[in-house]
C-alpha cells in the first residue's frame, strides 16, 4: 500500500471515493506477494497492481461493483474455481484479494 | 478533528517508523465486524478496536510480533481471540522501513547507482570525504549526502544496519577502503561489496590482512570485484551488476537465465 501512497494522496485532496485491495494469500505461483495493493477511485483511475496483469481488470470491476454497495469481501482468483469465477492467473497459482472502500 | 488509522499509518510511513496494520477479513456472525482494524508500531500506541478487548489483546500480541519479524499474512481466531479457532481470520500487513544502502565514494559510478538503489526502494545515503565530490547537486536522487570519512560515518550509524541493508564501497582508494570495509564487517549489514580490478582487489585483501581484519569474515561477507558478471561497462550497467548481486546475495540464488534451469521461480 506504501508504493500507491502518492496516487490515494492525490484521490483523497480531489474528494474521490476509493477502494483498496490488497492481496491477503496465495497458493502456487503467484507474482505479487500477500501486501500486494491496488487502488481503484471513483472515476475508474486505477493505481498498483495485485498480479502480473492477470486479474486487474475483474479487480476493478468488483472494485466499482463495492462502491456502489460499501460492502467488503473476501474474492479469490485462481485455476481451481468454477464458472463463477472464470478470471483466473496464467501462471496456475491462486490469489486472495480483501477489498474494502479507504473509509477508515 | 480525531486521526484516522489511515492518517497515522500514513505519518508512520512518512517518518520511516515500522508499523503494521491488523485487519478483520473475514468472521462468522456474532464475530468482529469485517473490515475492523487495528494499527500497532513502534513507539506508536495501538489503534483502533475489533470490537472485543480479549480478541484485540491478542491480536495486538501477535501484529507487533509480526512487525518484529517483518511478516505479513493472515491469522485466524475465536471470537474472542482464541487460538485454534478458525471463525475470525485477521490479516496482518507489516510495513518496514526501506532498507538502507550506504555508497561510499562520490564517483561516476556512485550516481548511477544511486538511481537503481532508489528504484529497488532504499534509502540511500551517499558518503565521501572529499566535499567537492560529495554534493547533492551531482547525486540529487540520494536522501542524504554526507561529507566524511566512510568508516567515521559507520561509527555512527553502523549498528542500525541489518540484513537487508548494504554498503558499497566505489572509493578504489585503500586510504578509504580499508578502514571502511573494517568497520562495515563489524556490523549486521547483510550485504558488503567493494568496487575495483583483480589487481586492486588482490592489493587490498594484501592490506586488510595487514590492517588484522578477520580473513576467515572478509572471505566469507565481502563481495570483491563488487557485482554480477554481466560483462556491461558503463556505470548505469555496472549498478545493475552490484544491484542484481545484492538481490542474488539475499535470496541465495545462482543468478543464471531462468531458461538454462529448471524448478520454482519464487
Amino acid at each position: 500500500m506504501k508504493e500507491i501512497l502518492a496516487d490515494l494522496d492525490r484521490w483523497r485532496a480531489a474528494g474521490r471515493r476509493i477502494v483498496v485491495a490488497r492481496v491477503v494469500d496465495i497458493e502456487g505461483s503467484g507474482p505479487r506477494l500477500p501486501g500486494a495493493a491496488m487502488a481503484v477511485s471513483e472515476d475508474g483511475e486505477v493505481a498498483g497492481s495485485v498480479s502480473g496483469g492477470c486479474v486487474e481488470g475483474a479487480v476493478v470491476a468488483e472494485a466499482l461493483d463495492i462502491l456502489a454497495t460499501g460492502d467488503r469481501r473476501l474474492v479469490t482468483f485462481g485455476y481451481s474455481d468454477d464458472e463463477a469465477f472464470a478470471v483466473g492467473l496464467t501462471c496456475g497459482g491462486t490469489v486472495h484479494l480483501f477489498l474494502e472502500p479507504l473509509d477508515w | 478533528m480525531e486521526t484516522s488509522i489511515f492518517s497515522r499509518w500514513h505519518r508512520a510511513v512518512d517518518e520511516h517508523r515500522p508499523v503494521a496494520i491488523a485487519t478483520v477479513i473475514a468472521a462468522e456472525p456474532g464475530g468482529p465486524a469485517v473490515g475492523a482494524k487495528i494499527l500497532v508500531g513502534d513507539e506508536i500506541d495501538p489503534m483502533g478496536s475489533l470490537g472485543d478487548a480479549d480478541l484485540d489483546r491478542v491480536v495486538i500480541r501477535d501484529a507487533i510480533g509480526e512487525l518484529a519479524g517483518g511478516r505479513t499474512g493472515v491469522r485466524h481466531y475465536g471470537p474472542h481471540g482464541e487460538a485454534r479457532e478458525e471463525s475470525v481470520s485477521v490479516f496482518i500487513e507489516s510495513f518496514a522501513p526501506p532498507p538502507q544502502m550506504l555508497i561510499f565514494g562520490a564517483v561516476d559510478f556512485t550516481g548511477a547507482l544511486v538511481r537503481v538503489a532508489k528504484v529497488l526502494g532504499y534509502r540511500v545515503t551517499v558518503c565521501d570525504a572529499r566535499e567537492v565530490f560529495a554534493t547533492t547537486r551531482r547525486f540529487p536522487q540520494a536522501d542524504e549526502v554526507v561529507v566524511d570519512w566512510p568508516h567515521r560515518l559507520l561509527e555512527r550509524v553502523g549498528d542500525r544496519l541489518g540484513p537487508r541493508d548494504a554498503v558499497c564501497v566505489l572509493t578504489h582508494d585503500h586510504k578509504f577502503d580499508i578502514p571502511a570495509i573494517m568497520a562495515a564487517l563489524a556490523t549486521g549489514v547483510g550485504y558488503l561489496g567493494a568496487m575495483g580490478s583483480r589487481r586492486t582487489n588482490a592489493e587490498r585483501l594484501d592490506r586488510l590482512a595487514e590492517a588484522g581484519a578477520d580473513m576467515a569474515a572478509v572471505q566469507q561477507r565481502l563481495n570483491a570485484p563488487i557485482g554480477l558478471d554481466l560483462g556491461g561497462r558503463t556505470p548505469e550497467e555496472t549498478a545493475i551488476a552490484i544491484c542484481a548481486e545484492i538481490i542474488a546475495a539475499r535470496t541465495g540464488r545462482p543468478a543464471a537465465s531462468l531458461s538454462s534451469t529448471e524448478g520454482p521461480i519464487h
